[in-house]
């Protein structure tokens, strides 16, 4: 393998690809690679590799990423659960010490009373069946099931925990929810400029906001809908419009 | 998100002995809210709605410990779903096993939900492109992708691709095909009537001439699906 392997993926970037395009075949690195990370690739969501050849199994727009990564951009709405992403879940369950946590996956994630900030034995947290929590999955593969943390590796809440008094939470598709996380998109400073909101936002497709009023709050989620479809010169007519008053 | 159409102008092709002329066809994608992926496909007047959702919870009795379930009901436009539904179903399903990694989600389950809209002839064929397209949709893993042409074979012995209702009817023997988009091999075949293999090895070659239209449609179709997406 050697840099017109990359040279050639980089001509596809932006490409739409679609399940069983042939990416590249390559044959094994010799014994006598001088920079074997150089030579590395990952494979990132909607790619695969199979024996020597790396096939696309996602239809999607192919990406890329300095120096190596490759993966597939594709609209989705079911969530498959992903180490480290943080989710919104709804409590569903309560069986001794653990929660069940419905993350919109195929099965319930667990949560353990004390994967919360400060908590013990004596001193449990406050969750209630219907609660809404905002987590982080630390165990999520396809053969077991997915476990939720409401703290980080030091210990602390980050932001998680439970949540959602008098907030209004809906799903919207999994490409929005990456437009939205993305650092520097623009959407959320546009809508925060309208109205001062409060937004979580998890990986599985689900949004909370809640503003100052109910009518501010359904007009922020309607926006937020609606933008999926939309194109920025849209977005901003549609945002101008609705600052104005005019819908 | 956007119908797309195209046209086999039939008159000018068929003069061409070797295009096999398929009717005029379209699809639509994500156009049900509630279904992880959905789309539709119409083949002349023959018409299907599919839907897919998962992965989703599976019940015990179904679970297979190292793959998805795949589950498929086709229903009909009027009536209940009888044997040959049931026949069908079994031709989709093992053709999206065929078609779909389903190593990546153990202990789960897919459902395509296949709605007859209306029947003009090759009714297998569309399930299985309408299939096809909803699982694309639904942003689920796959090897690789298929589609479907029927052939019917005339009493004067000649093969009529992408019958109609009434040829289907006039004809001695009726196949369908589904093709893979790797290698063009032959997924799934479904055949009634008679026919000598002479016939049946023209028939697969003529599928397979054919399919490479439907991939360039596919293709098509999720270039102007993607290329909307900002």
């Amino acid at each position: 393998m050697d840099s017109s392997v990359h040279t050639s993926l980089l001509e596809r970037i932006g490409d739409v690809v679609l399940p069983g395009d042939l990416l590249f075949s390559f044959s094994p690195p010799e014994a006598g690679d001088a920079n074997p990370k150089a030579d590395r690739l990952i494979c990132g969501p909607g790619l695969r590799r199979s024996g020597a050849e790396i096939r696309v199994c996602r239809a999607g727009v192919l990406k890329h990423k300095q120096p190596n990564m490759y993966w597939v951009n594709c609209q989705q709405r079911r969530y498959v659960p992903a180490k480290g992403e943080s989710v919104i879940g709804i409590v569903t369950a309560k069986s001794g010490d653990v929660f069940k946590v419905d993350v919109g996956g195929s099965e319930q994630a667990s949560l353990s009373y004390l994967a919360f900030e400060g908590a013990t034995k004596r001193n449990r947290p406050n969750v209630q069946v219907g609660d809404l929590v905002f987590g982080q999955f630390t165990i999520a593969n396809k053969d077991m099931e997915p476990e939720l943390v409401c703290i980080d590796s030091c210990g602390r809440a980050n932001g998680m925990g439970v949540f959602g008094g008098d907030g209004l939470l809906f799903k919207v598709s999994l490409g929005l929810v990456r437009r939205l996380l993305a650092p520097q998109s623009d959407l959320v400073s546009d809508l925060e400029k309208m109205f001062p909101c409060e937004m979580v936002v998890g990986m599985n497709g689900r949004v909370w906001v809640k503003a100052r009023t109910v009518q501010h709050t359904l007009i922020l989620s309607n926006l937020l809908e609606a933008c999926e479809n939309m194109s920025t010169a849209q977005r901003h007519t549609l945002f101008r419009r609705v600052a104005d008053g005019g819908i | 998100m956007d119908a797309t159409s195209r046209l086999c102008m039939r008159t000018e092709m068929e003069l061409e002995r070797s295009c096999p002329v398929l009717r005029e066809y379209g699809s639509e994608q994500s156009l049900l809210s509630r279904p992880d992926g959905s789309s539709t496909f119409v083949q002349g007047d023959t018409s299907i709605l599919a839907g897919v959702y998962g992965p989703a919870e599976v019940k015990v009795s179904k679970e297979i410990y190292d793959r998805a379930t795949v589950e498929v009901l086709i229903q009909p436009k009027m009536g209940l779903p009888s044997v040959r539904e049931r026949a069908r179903e079994q031709c989709v399903r093992e053709t999206c096993e065929a078609a779909l990694l389903l190593t990546l989600h153990p202990r789960s389950s897919l459902t395509v939900i296949l709605q007859v809209v209306h029947d003009d002839g090759s009714l297998l064929s569309c399930c299985l492109n309408a299939a096809c397209m909803a699982l694309m949709d639904a942003g689920l893993p796959m090897s690789r992708l298929f589609c479907s042409v029927t052939c019917a074979i005339s009493k004067e012995g000649q093969i009529i691709t992408d019958p109609t209702a009434r040829q289907e009817k006039e004809s001695r023997a009726l196949l369908t095909f589904a093709i893979d988009s790797n290698e063009r091999n032959v997924l799934m075949s479904s055949t009634t009537g008679s026919f000598s293999v002479q016939e049946l090895q023209q028939c697969i070659a003529i599928s397979q001439k054919a399919s490479e239209q439907i991939f360039q449609f596919y293709r098509d179709s999720v270039k102007r699906r993607y290329s909307k997406m900002q």
